[in-house]
Parts: structure tokens; sequence; C-alpha cells
């Protein structure tokens, strides 16, 4: 049943991939989903297994490399949080898989999408069952592979092939670092086993290792390294620029990928090493600077952004900047509630916008929507939901998880605790909540509420989805209203024992019970604030402000916002583009066609027939000049005798010869 | 000991002469016969005296065999000088450079 749940998505990749033609445009989808859906079902008896059972599962297949100090195996790891991270993967993919179904309908490489979306789900699964890094490392390129293969599905399009590079080369920069980290794990622990790391770690607690002759705490320098990957992976700040671009890959693909399994996967990462992190309070500030700044950032950018889509996938940044400072705040239990929580909801608003895309045939501008409410009832409160949900309304899955996240942070402000960082997350991530409602309601009033702006010919055609597109939300809808309510007992429940020793806090950041003793006018701040921002959007949205549009900072600030802060226009400006540039003019043009071939190839070419046309020269016909080379070469052979013969005199016969020459 | 170093003398300095007189002559190729011919007899007064001085016949032998060598060779030699005057009317070395590589 173990190894069954992962090896289901690749048999149903490599058929619904390799026989697609064969089996039809049905059959292939049919088979696909039913393969998840088999191991979405298998999951769930995992779960029930391991979590509530407490019964950790370890498999150890057969050996994998096995060279020197150098031994990995096969290895599965099932325990708590890879359980819940099982569900989370296999149910989102299952739905996505039923919803493409209908959405992928008109497309004439489907079994080619289901065949992608299903090794994707392998990929993912790899990842978070493996029980060594390397076998991580080997589901983590896979997701970046198959997140590469999905953006780039309508492989004509220009902007597609340009993001699917991108979000390739980004997160290649994030492994990068996360490789190197592996390689510092190894050379420290001398094993890639999770066990093992994790149970040596706190003797490194004070080993530093020299880098670059300074010397570095091993764990902060390992947990750097780490982070950079999941930087990379959760599209924080500094590699985030890929997220927003993804957008160009299919709707299904964008609800796959970046709500519930890829961008997920860095902060799995994180909670997966927390024995580790949390021997490091470097590492820990590292995650609430980058988490919190990202939340911020993240939130602010979607305020203003125009595409449906786009709005979303900044909101999804925004959400792991959450979980990630989370992480920084030793709630690794707490990220990985939000973990889900999120990827219930973020999974319906995706699949929601792309049922609106459907029904308006391929529009995603916002502000080319309006009054849909009107013509997609079903889908707009189901979007209604998804966006309380994210916003944070009480008793929806985000309620339970985001404002626990806010709490836990209030208590960093504290100064009892000596956390000065974490009073930062503290009102970046507060300030965000007010932001991410905003955005959400403004979505909900461009598309749904606000008069129409679409064109006579699109509004006859809009048309509900149909059912099979229809159910997979209604189910994600139900999921993102009661899974936080249903699942909070266990997953951050006092004492709860849910989670083993899967995730390790150190119980001098345990902080958990702090947070009951917190004011209430502080526990209500969040909900006030998300309650004001969907205000303001009313009343913007409702009243029309005129004042603003004719307010030079408001414009100024919204198109800085808009061009999401120039990040973009920064890394092309300032890394691209002088890296082409560097590597066209000088690796390519002066480097590998000049000075190499100059040297080389062609600089033999010619050095050889121009010594060769001088040489011939010397014959000139004259009797006289052979001669003279007959006598020189007859005197030249009587000096090289006599200088093998004494060789102290000949040195200095040498010195003169060079002196005259 | 006098006459020892001074046949050694003599004998190369006749073959630096005819070295040079090849060597330097760019007119007539006559000349160039005329110094082969020399360096022969350099050659051969060499050996008769070095036959002499370490009391062995061969030197003397050899330089006969010389004799006849460069008689052989001095024939052939102004035999093709005579042909090549025939083809092109002259016999200065200067101009024979029409093998020039």
């Amino acid at each position: 049943m173990y190894i069954t749940v992962v090896i289901l998505p690749l048999i149903g990749s490599l058929i619904s991939g390799f026989g697609g033609r064969l089996l039809g445009y049905y059959g292939a989808s049919i088979f696909a989903t039913s393969c998840v859906g088999l191991s979405f079902f298998l999951s769930l008896l995992i779960f029930y297994e391991v979590g509530f059972c407490n019964s950790v599962c370890y498999i150890s297949l057969s050996s994998w490399i096995s060279t020197g100090t150098l031994t990995v195996n096969w290895g599965f790891l099932f325990d708590a949080v890879t359980s819940v991270m099982l569900i989370v993967v296999t149910s989102i993919s299952t739905l996505v898989h039923m919803y493409s179904i209908s959405y992928m309908e008109n497309d004439p490489h489907c079994p080619r999408f289901m065949s992608y979306l299903e090794i994707f789900t392998f990929f993912m699964l790899v990842l978070v069952t493996a029980d060594n890094t390397l076998q991580m490392f080997l589901g983590w390129e896979g997701v970046g592979l198959a997140s590469y293969l999905l953006i780039n599905f309508w492989f004509t399009r220009l902007a597609a092939n340009q993001s699917a590079i991108k979000a390739l080369v980004v997160n290649r920069i994030g492994d990068f670092g996360l490789s190197i980290g592996i390689f510092a794990l190894f050379y420290i622990f001398n094993s890639v086993d999770y066990l093992t790391i994790f149970s040596l770690t706190p003797f490194f607690q004070n080993y530093c290792l020299s880098f670059l002759g300074i010397d570095i705490n091993t764990l902060t320098f390992i947990g750097v390294l780490l982070f950079i990957g999941a930087v990379g992976k959760s599209a924080q700040l500094g590699l985030h620029t890929w997220l927003p671009d993804a957008m160009e890959g299919p709707t299904p693909v964008s609800a796959l990928i970046h709500a519930a399994t890829m961008v997920t996967a860095g902060v799995f990462l994180i909670i997966r090493f927390s024995p580790l992190v949390e021997y490091s309070s470097t590492i820990l500030g590292i995650l609430i600077i980058f988490g919190s700044l990202t939340t911020f950032f993240a939130a602010m950018t979607g305020t203003f952004q125009n595409d449906l889509k786009r709005v979303i996938a900044y909101s999804t940044c925004s959400q792991l900047g959450y979980m990630v400072f989370a992480c920084g705040l030793s709630c690794y239990n707490v990220s990985m509630f939000h973990l889900t929580n999120h990827a219930f909801f973020k999974a319906l608003l995706f699949l929601s916008a792309g049922s609106i895309i459907h029904a308006l045939s391929d529009e995603q501008d916002m502000r080319r929507m309006g009054s849909l409410s009107q013509f997609l009832p079903v889908t707009y409160s189901l979007m209604l939901i998804g966006s309380l949900a994210l916003t944070g309304f009480p008793f929806l899955a985000g309620f339970y998880s985001k404002d626990f996240i806010l709490e836990l942070s209030q208590i960093g402000t504290n100064s009892n605790l000596n956390n000065s960082i974490a009073a930062l997350s503290c009102w970046l991530g507060t300030l965000s909540v007010l932001f991410t409602s905003f955005y959400s309601f403004r979505l909900i009033y461009l598309a749904f509420l606000n008069n129409s702006n679409s064109s006579k010919k699109v509004l006859t055609s809009v048309h509900e989805s149909n059912l099979l597109m229809l159910i997979p939300l209604l189910i994600l809808a139900v999921g993102s209203i009661f899974i936080g309510y249903l699942t909070k007992d266990f997953f951050i429940g006092f004492g709860t024992n849910f989670w083993n020793s899967s995730i390790f806090i150190l119980p001098y950041n345990a902080n958990f019970i702090e947070s009951e003793f917190l004011e209430v006018q502080i526990k209500w701040l969040p909900f006030l604030l998300s309650t004001f921002g969907i205000i303001l959007a009313t009343i913007i949205n409702l009243s029309r402000f005129y004042i603003l549009i004719n307010w030079n900072f408001h414009n100024f600030f919204a198109f800085l916002i808009n061009k999401k802060w120039f990040w973009d226009f920064i890394y092309s400006r300032f890394f691209i583009y002088p890296i082409l540039t560097f590597g066209y003019n000088i690796t390519l043009k002066n480097l590998d066609r000049g000075f190499i071939e100059l040297a080389g190839p062609y600089g033999v070419m010619n050095f050889i027939p121009t010594w060769a046309n001088l040489i011939k020269k010397l014959q000139t016909g004259q009797i006289t000049h052979y001669i003279f080379f007959m006598i020189l070469g007859l005197c030249s052979f009587f000096i090289l005798f006599y200088l093998i013969e004494n060789l102290q005199f000949s040195m200095f016969l040498y010195f003169v010869l060079m002196f005259f020459i | 000991m006098y006459e020892q170093i001074n046949y050694l003398n003599t004998s190369t300095a006749l073959f630096l002469i005819s070295i040079i007189g090849i060597f330097l002559n760019q007119k007539n190729i006559l000349i160039m016969l005329m110094s082969l011919e020399m360096m022969f007899l350099s050659i051969s007064f060499n050996l008769i005296f070095s036959s002499i001085l370490i009391d062995d016949i061969v030197g003397q032998i050899f330089s006969l065999l010389i004799l006849t060598v460069a008689a052989a060779e001095s024939s052939i030699g102004l035999a093709i000088l005579v042909i090549y005057y025939r083809i092109r009317s002259v016999i200065t070395v200067e101009l024979m450079t029409l093998m020039s590589g």
C-alpha cells in the first residue's frame, strides 16, 4: 500500500502518455484520474494508520548508490508530515485531474496533459516520501521538470515558452543552493539519511565550518543553503519572479503547481528539516525576515494586478510567506496546518478562476469582466467562499491557521522573549491581512459585482461550467469551509501527539501556550483588519472614488505596484542582460570564437602555411646559397658535437650565441 | 714537428681556399670545377702526408683512387658544362636559378 501510492501516478503517467493515442481522449483522462484517485484513497488509509494510529512506516527498498562511505537507499519514510503532504498532494491532484477532463476537452493534446499532471504528482510524492536528501532531490528536480512541461503545455505560445524557461532557470538557482546544502550535509554527517542527520544534529550545535577563511556555524551554513532551495521553490522574495509568470500555463496547472504541490515543497523542506533548523537561531531569523517580507510584498503587489490569475498567484506567494515565517517562529505544525488549508482554498480559487476564464472564452483581464454573478452564480458563490477562507473569515479554513500564525507572531513582540525579529513578522503579517482581503474583494467586485465591461459577443456565450468541472469545485469548497475546523485539534491542538517526532521544536522556542494569554483586542485585530479591507474594497468599487484617479501619488503608487515594484525590470537590467551580454560578447565572441580559436585550430591552420612559405623561399635556386647551407650545416654539426663533449664550455658558448642573437 | 704542423696547415688552407672558391664564385662555373679539383688535391695531399707520418701505405693507395675519381668526375663535369653551354650559351652561376623553390 505504501509503495503503491507512489507508483500509481507513475503508471498512470506512462500509460496515458505513451498509450494516449490508443486509449483515446476519455480513456487517457479517466485512466489517469482513476490512478491518482486510487492513490488518494490509499493515502487516506496511510493518514489513518500513520497519523491517528501513530505507526510510522519506514520502507527501504534497495540500494541505489553505494560507494565508499556514501550509501543511498531507495527508502520511503511515512511519518505524520509525509502523510499530511500525501493527503494534500493526492487530493488536490485528483480534483485537478477531474476538473481537467472537462477543462481540456477541446485540446488535441489532452493525454499528454494528463500524463504531465500525473508525472508531476509522482515526483511530488517521491519528494515527500523520501527518507534521504538525495531521493528528495530527485523529486525536487522532477517537480521542476514537470512544472516546465506543464507551464509550457501550449508550446506554440511565446509567452508560455518564456515563462516555462524562467520558471525552470529561477528554480535552478534555488536548486543550486539546495544541492550545495546536500553536499554540506554529507560532508558534515557522512550520510544523507534524514534519520542519521537529525539524530546527529545536536552534536554539531557549536561546530564551525571554515568557509572562505571565515568560521561559520555549520548548522547555520546548511540551513541557509537549504533555505535558498526553499526560496526558489516556494517563491520567496528574491526568487519569486517566476511564480506570477507561471500563470501562462493552463489554469488547472496553476491550481496544482501554485496552490497545492510545487510551491509547498519549499515549506515542506523547512518543516522536514525542523530538527536541524531549530538549532540555529540565525536561520530562524532569516526565515522570519524573508517570510514576512514576502508576505507583505506579495500582498501589496496583488492589490493592483489586473490579471485574474496573477492576483491569485501573488496571494499564493503571500500565503507562502506566512508559512515560512511561521517556520521561523518555530511553529512548524502551524505552518503545516496553514499549508493544508491553503492548498484547499487556493485550489478552489484557481479552479474557480479557471471556470470564469472558461466561461468568458479565455478572457483573463479583470477589467473586461463584471456582473458575472448573474451569469455564473455557482462559480460566484464558490469564489466567495474561497476568498473568505483566504482572508481568514471566522470559522473558515484560513481563520484557524492564519489567525493562529498571527497570534504567535504577536507573542514575538513580547520583549521577554528576546526575539526582536519576530516583531517584524508581526507587523508585516498583520498589515498583509488588510491587503489580502482588499485584493480578494477587489477581484470579487471586478469580476462579479461591478458593471460588465465585456463585449456583447462574449456575454451572449457566457455559460456556467458543466458538472464535471463544478463537482471538484464543490468538494474543494466543502474542504475550504470545514478542513480547518476538523483538523485543528490534531494538527495544532495543545498536547496533540499527532506529529510524534516528525516535527521537532526546541522547548525553548515553543510558545503555543502564550497565545492563549494575549489580549482580546489583539486577537480581534486580524479580523478587524480583514473586515476593513473588505469595506475598503467595497467603498472604492461601489462609490467610484474619482478623487483617486486624479491623485498623482495614487497613480504613481498604482503604477509601481502594478509593475511588481520593478523586480523583473531590475533583474533583467542588472542581472540577466549583463550576463547575456557577457556570454555573447566575452565568452562567445572573445574567448570561444576569439582567443581559443586563434590559438587552436585557426592559429595552426595559419601558422603552418606561413612558415612553409618562408622555408620554401630558402630554396632560391642559387647554387651558392645551397653551398652556404651545406657548409653552415657542417659547421653547426661540428659545433654541436663540440658542445656535447665539453658541456661546461658549451654553456658559455650558448650565452655568447644568445648575446649575439 | 715543424713539418707536421706545416703540412696540416697547408692542406687545410688549400681546402678552405677551394671552399671559398666555390662559395664566393658567382660568375663562372668553370672556376667552380677548378675549385673542386683543388679540394680533391688538398685531400689527397693530406692523405699522402699522413700516410708518411703514421707510416701506413693505405693513405697513398687512397689518394691514387681519389685521383682516379677526380679525373672521372671532372670529365663528367666538363661534359655537363659543355652541354649546358650549348643550350644556354652562358656559364654564369648567378643565372642558374630556374629551379627555385
